[in-house]
């Protein structure tokens, strides 16, 4: 009875079709594709991609077009049809004996031949081609049905449901119907159930699009499209712009959106009450987008509130699978290597200097200041190597502990005094900014392809003297390190030419000897600060290259750009190291954890991912920022990450729990800068919107550490308080602020172009 | 839904890509090029996304020509867009219709180059530091402090007026008040289409605030910025943009504001009437005038039009190179005046056609009755000028026109007299301007021309400045001009003016005669030999004899000299103008000269123009 039953409706479908098909050829076409495209059964990975308009090509190669070709000759010849068999064979170039052994598997199933007796016009492999590959993924198990409890869906039901795809009128009344649905659920289930709107909405949207309904697109696309996120604004008014089948091919976010799949948390009880809904109405083309684009985590436990969904969302490709954070993370500091270190006596300081070359070997004794125990977050000293320590280096250490105790505690109730470097007369657009770590040494990257870089300390600039000259120097003085450098070229700023392109990134090396620059040329560049001249240009991103960030241990350094991958490069190498793909769009920021051991990236796409050096796997993903993120910065002890997105919001992460702990708003513009005082206590963040404001950390960083928070769901509960974290504002003149820092003393120095 | 569509993006329509593709030599079908219009749609905002990406990353919230070309240079496509600016380029508006676009000037290069004065160097990159918050403390109040009227509002409001002085004045929040910010015309543009807004706004009820917006435009038509010495900003559009505003707030809140009309005229009046205002106040006086409705035009440019004139004419006439800048705004105040009179006479005509034409009678005596404190006061004017009145036509003497004017102390100037004064000043370029008019001799000729001609006497030789000044004496100038070289202020024009319509005729004929004979040595000053054929064309059909014209015109070279810049038009109309009473030598005496006083007089001699005689 369902057979007959089904042969019925599939005829009445079937007509539709056919009336359209001897309208053109085209539509002909079309419903090949049509057929294809969407009753490719769930589990398996349909070339949605392919674009070929007849079946011969499609044969070639892909396996799964092969399959539904394999059918089609099924049928026909159980239609007694041998020459289009034939004809269809020898095009496709298959071979016979393939077909025979299909053809005996599958002739057993009665559903398709209810259905091929009700059609008449046999010869039309193209209309035949939906039915008979819905009648062979009816009577194969599919993982569809296996997903749907075993609960067998009528077979007239899903043969209805195939042939109604191909009408693109329908797809407003699922989604509405979704639509209807869900507003009618229990409020807890229906915030979680409202997560699937957008990623709905955009598929049907692009299958519309795919298949050539563009007025119906269009109507699908202004029906629905208020209903969705703010957040996604920008994502749809790129979907909004694409209305031909054409421009799909080359639409990066459309691509991401087609081969990723979109990632939605439900607990079970709201995805019991959805599949439950969805195989009473048999909607099927809903379930099939389900199954196919979307990946849905589903937990156990409460349903999560919208204010939680609304935090973690946001993102291109929805929110991280709780897997993807589940990695283990040494986010703990290296230990220091120990220097003695005269604390007190000023005296000591000039004896220390010249101690300092006879070896007084870190590792072995254990009596520095601080005593240092091994963290048990922290990495093994030596899981990725790092470089020696030279001379100047622990030079540099001294002097910074030395500065360390002279340091400002700094706290809500001491906040700290703010320096200003403004870029006075920078028409040519000042792109980027960067300090040395000892304050001594400011450069700035234009938009006019050159490196400017600065003493801010009375001392100058100096090259080195030339090769000849420097044969003449008494090298066993104890001053060489001064004579070695030329007088002549003292001056206030050096300028570095090399790049072809806007520089977008710059960053000192810890040893104050080296420059790093990445431009819109595709290439990072490492500028020796000694010559004040281009070392090397380190070239494999071929597009922009957005960012670039040295190591804190110096040697390595991370780049990203337009090309979505982050490369980690050691600076003797002229090849990346490492590799980081996974974003689904531009790398636009990237930063090194202070253990060197990560590497922390933001994206377009909204995520940030963190990288782990050793291996180059993403450990962690982050999602919730609704915009490009265009500042890190890792607090001091390594635990934390906060981060700065064109959103205006500042969030802070958990690291080592993978967690959102905190959201700061209060910026109205894109934050460029982001960076923790010296000892973790305050946040500082620079915007366009002309304003350093200063978070009080801390607070936010206990208030997590007394929270119970469910770390194995990984729900959050954020309390709105970035007006009680909020500790200053400061305003600047018409100058954006593009970089800040805090001297080794706890000093704010802020940067940025006046920019009237 | 398309609306919204269109709304959304910018469109290419499919005429567009039509016209692109003709333009290069391709014919297009219909959908082609609309296949073809989508896809560049497409692309356009393709390529505007990914631009934005390098916006960001240069840390800028403007969008220039460099991010777009990156863009495109990144998608592998050529790019196309030329080199930016810094500044943003002025966005355009045409006045009529919702046309925008983007000010493209031309650089001569060669005159770039060879420049002498070389721009400085821009002063070198530099960092600065400041302290500018110690220990946290500092500053802390917001920038751009709101001025204590706006303090007391509320939330929402306080948040608009942020919005609104953010949108007009930029970023700088240092620029409060209308007059800092007169140097820069796109700042005061965008004032006004604040205001235009405001106006606009159903919504809100501007009461008292009518007042200021209308003194705030009023300065942008009447002022003359700081904007306006470079000839290259364009503040001429500010000012009629501003005009139309103005007539708009007037129209549609005038009733809010008791007496405003009257306010705007004194104020406009006031600025026109005075001298020593630069000629783009006097621009700004004349389209704001326009702008109010031709009866304002009536009441206030046309009485003050004989004593702005010589003030107009001496800048006119000045061919010095020194003069150049002076003498092109002086013929956009020329232009206004011109547009402005033209639209009142055709107001009136219409005004009058339509009224019967009972009041005939009372024409002569109005005209008669008053006029003490007009200059060319109506009743001595209608010496009816077949040819040029009769484009006027349809017995539109016979009114005494501005009956429904409120401003009671006024008289109207019958239309007529007005045409004849007006055409004194404009001559032929007024007439041609209404040459689609009915035809010649349908205005019943010289009903009042005998007081006319009783009048005539009386000024004697002295006055009928008019007549001379307007006479053909070109063609006598140039004939003649040697005797008179050195010699200003020769005999006025013997009362040869007595010489009633007959010898207008004469005069006018043989003006053509001469203009045309000369006209070889004139084509350099002419600024419209166009309307010169066609009135010669269209007039002159039967030439007569020059000569009796001829002494009549040495007499008038006088006045007529001043005229020189525009003589194509002034061909015949010693008759009309002689009629007015005032002398115009003495309000030509009076007169300074606008822009660059006394100074265009003393050129005459030296100046190759030599025969022309300074006044």
């Amino acid at each position: 009875m369902a057979a007959v039953q089904g042969g019925l409706v599939d005829a009445g479908a079937e007509k539709d079709i056919k009336s359209e098909q001897s309208t053109d050829g085209w539509a002909n076409n079309n419903n090949t594709n049509d057929g294809r495209l969407l009753s490719a059964s769930p589990g398996s990975n349909a070339s949605t991609g392919s674009n070929s308009k007849t079946t011969a090509p499609v044969a070639a190669g892909d396996t799964e077009d092969q399959q539904t070709l394999l059918a089609v000759l099924q049928f026909l010849r159980k239609n007694k049809l041998s020459d289009s068999v034939e004809v269809l064979r020898r095009e496709a170039g298959l071979p016979e004996d393939l077909l025979d052994t299909k053809s005996g598997d599958s002739s057993g199933t009665g559903s398709g031949g209810a259905a091929g007796s009700a059609d008449t016009e046999a010869g039309d492999s193209s209309s035949l081609l939906s039915r008979v590959t819905i009648s062979s993924s009816t009577a194969a198990p599919s993982p569809k049905k296996a997903l749907s409890g075993g609960d067998q869906p009528d077979v007239s039901v899903v043969l209805s449901a195939y042939s109604q795809q191909g009408d693109p009128a329908l797809y407003e009344t699922y989604y509405s119907g979704l639509k209807k649905f869900i507003e009618s659920v229990l409020d807890c289930h229906r915030a979680e159930l409202s997560q699937l709107f957008y990623p709905l909405f955009v598929h049907m949207y692009l299958e519309l699009v795919y298949n050539n309904h563009e007025s119906e697109a269009k109507a699908f696309f202004e029906k629905f499209n208020g209903d969705q996120e703010c957040y996604y604004q920008d994502d749809l008014r790129v979907l909004s712009s694409l209305t031909k089948k054409e421009h799909m091919r080359g639409n990066e976010t459309l691509l991401d959106f087609r081969t990723s799949k979109f990632v939605l948390r439900i607990s079970r009880d709201s995805y019991q009450l959805l599949k439950r809904h969805l195989q009473e109405r048999q909607n099927n083309q809903i379930w099939n987008i389900i199954q196919e684009h979307l990946f849905i985590d589903i937990f156990d436990g409460m349903p999560r509130s919208k204010s939680q969904i609304d935090a973690m969302s946001g993102s291109l490709a929805g929110e991280a699978k709780r897997e993807a954070n589940k990695t283990k993370v040494y986010y703990g500091l290296l230990k220091e290597p120990e220097i003695e270190l005269p604390l007190d006596d000023e005296d000591d300081e000039a004896e220390n200097e010249e101690g300092k070359p006879k070896k007084k070997k870190p590792k072995k004794d254990s009596m520095g200041s601080k005593s240092k125990k091994q963290d048990p977050n922290a990495p093994s000293q030596n899981r990725i190597p790092l470089p020696e320590l030279k001379d100047s280096d622990k030079l540099d250490k001294i002097m910074y502990m030395k500065e360390a105790t002279k340091r400002i505690r700094l706290g809500p109730d001491n906040l700290p005094s703010v320096c200003f470097y403004t870029f006075l007369n920078a028409y040519q657009g000042l792109t980027a900014v960067d300090f040395t770590d000892d304050s001594s040494l400011l450069a700035g990257g234009f938009a006019d392809s050159t490196v400017r870089v600065w003493s801010i300390t009375p001392k100058k600039l100096c090259k080195v003297k030339s090769a000849a000259d420097l044969n003449l120097i008494d090298k066993e003085s104890d001053d060489v390190l001064e004579r070695i450098m030329d007088e002549k070229t003292a001056s206030e700023s050096k300028v570095l030419y090399g790049h072809s392109g806007p520089v977008y990134s710059i960053s000192f090396s810890p040893d104050r000897n080296y420059l790093l620059s990445s431009s819109e040329d595709g290439t990072a560049r490492l500028w020796s600060l000694l010559t004040f001249t281009c070392l090397v240009g380190y070239k494999g991103h071929n597009y922009p290259v957005w960012d670039t960030h040295f190591s804190p241990h110096g040697y390595y350094f991370v780049s990203g750009g337009h090309d979505r991958v982050a490369r980690l490069w050691a600076t003797d190498h002229y090849q990346p190291l490492r590799i980081f793909s996974g974003h689904l769009a531009d790398v636009t920021c990237t930063h090194f954890h202070p253990n060197s051991n990560y590497v922390a990236t933001g994206s377009s796409d909204r995520t940030i991912r963190l990288w782990d050096v050793l291996n180059g796997n993403c450990v962690r993903i982050f999602t919730g920022h609704k915009g490009p993120i265009h500042a890190l910065a890792f607090s001091p002890n390594g635990k934390f990450l906060a981060s700065g997105a064109t959103d205006g919001r500042v969030l802070l992460w958990d690291i080592g729990h993978g967690l959102m702990i905190g959201e700061l708003k209060g910026h109205t513009d894109t934050i460029y800068a982001l960076k923790c005082s010296r000892d973790g206590e305050i946040l500082a963040s620079g915007s366009m919107d002309n304003t350093v404001r200063l978070w009080d950390s801390m607070k936010a960083f206990d208030d997590l550490e007394t929270d119970d928070f469910t770390a194995a769901t990984g729900h959050i509960h954020l309390q709105d308080n970035s007006p009680e974290l909020l500790l200053g504002t400061y305003m600047t003149k018409s100058t954006p602020v593009v970089h800040l820092h805090f001297t080794r003393r706890n000093l704010l120095l802020a940067a940025g172009a006046y920019n009237p | 839904m398309a609306e919204r569509e269109e709304r959304r993006f910018a469109e290419i329509s499919r005429e567009s890509v039509k016209f692109m593709a003709e333009s290069s030599g391709v014919e297009l079908g219909d959908d082609v090029a609309t296949l073809l219009a989508e896809d560049v749609c497409y692309r356009l905002r393709e390529a505007t996304q990914s631009s934005s990406q390098f916006m960001r990353h240069a840390k800028r919230s403007k969008l220039t020509v460099e991010d777009f070309n990156r863009a495109l240079h990144w998608s592998n496509v050529e790019a196309i867009c030329g080199y930016g600016a810094q500044d943003s380029l002025p966005f355009r508006s045409v006045k009529e219709g919702e046309l925008f676009f983007v000010e493209d000037k031309d650089i001569n290069l060669v005159e770039l180059a060879l420049a002498t004065n070389i721009p400085k160097g821009c002063p070198e990159t530099m960092v600065r530091v400041n302290v500018s918050y110690l220990d946290g403390k500092g500053n802390v109040e917001p920038q751009g402090t709101v001025p204590s009227a706006v303090q007391s509002l509320s939330d929402d409001l306080l948040t608009y007026y942020q919005q609104i002085t953010r949108a007009i004045l930029g970023e700088d929040p240092h620029l409060m008040k209308v007059k800092s910010v007169s140097h820069d015309l796109e700042q005061l543009n965008r004032l006004l289409h604040m205001v235009k807004s405001l106006v606009q706004n159903p919504y809100l009820y501007l009461g008292s605030y009518v007042r200021s917006l209308v003194s705030s435009v009023m300065y942008c038509i009447l002022e003359p910025l700081a904007a306006s010495i470079n000839p290259l900003n364009d503040h001429w559009t500010l000012r009629d943009y501003a005009a139309l505003l103005l007539s708009h707030i007037f129209w549609t809140h005038g009733d809010l504001v008791s007496g405003l009309y009257h306010q705007i005229l004194l104020s406009l009046q006031k600025v026109l009437s005075d001298p020593v205002r630069p000629l783009c106040s006097h621009y700004g006086a004349v389209v704001g005038l326009h702008a109010l409705g031709w009866k304002a035009v009536e009441r206030v440019l046309f009485p003050h039009l004989s004593a702005y004139w010589a003030n107009l004419q001496a800048v006119l006439d000045d061919y010095s190179v020194s003069n150049a800048q002076v003498k092109a705004d002086g013929h956009k105040v020329y232009g206004a005046i011109l547009v402005a009179v033209e639209r009142l006479l055709k107001m009136k005509a219409q005004s009058l056609s339509q009224p019967a034409e009972a009041a005939s009678s009372t024409y002569a005596a109005s005209g008669f009755s008053h006029g003490g404190h007009r200059m060319s006061s109506p009743g001595l004017s209608p010496p009816t000028e077949p040819l040029s009145e009769g484009t006027l036509g349809i017995a539109s003497h016979l009114q005494a026109g501005g009956a429904g004017c409120p401003w009671e102390e006024w008289t109207p100037v019958p239309l007529p007299a007005m045409y004849c004064e007006l055409y004194s000043f404009f001559g032929d370029s007024l007439a041609v301007r209404f040459s689609t008019g009915p035809g010649l001799g349908s205005y019943p000729p010289c009903t009042p021309s005998h007081p006319v001609d009783a009048r005539k006497e009386l000024p004697g030789p002295t006055s009928n400045p008019d007549t001379t000044r307007k006479m053909p004496q070109l063609t006598a100038n140039l004939n003649i001009s040697p005797r008179h070289d050195g010699s200003p202020r020769t005999d006025p024009a013997p009362p040869s003016l007595a010489a009633t319509g007959s010898m207008r005729s004469l005069t006018r004929s043989s003006s053509s005669v001469h203009r045309s004979r000369s006209s070889s040595s004139r084509t350099g000053q002419c600024s419209a030999s166009l309307s010169r054929e066609v009135f010669t064309k269209a007039r002159f059909t039967s030439p007569q004899t020059a000569l009796p014209a001829f002494s009549f015109l040495i007499g008038g070279r006088q006045m007529g000299r001043r005229c020189q810049g525009r003589r194509p038009f002034q061909t015949a109309f010693a008759t009309p103008a002689s009629l007015t009473a005032v002398p115009s030598r003495s309000y030509a005496h009076k007169l300074p000269v606008i822009g660059r006083v006394g100074k265009p007089v003393h050129r005459w001699t030296c100046s190759h123009y030599s025969l022309h005689l300074p006044l």
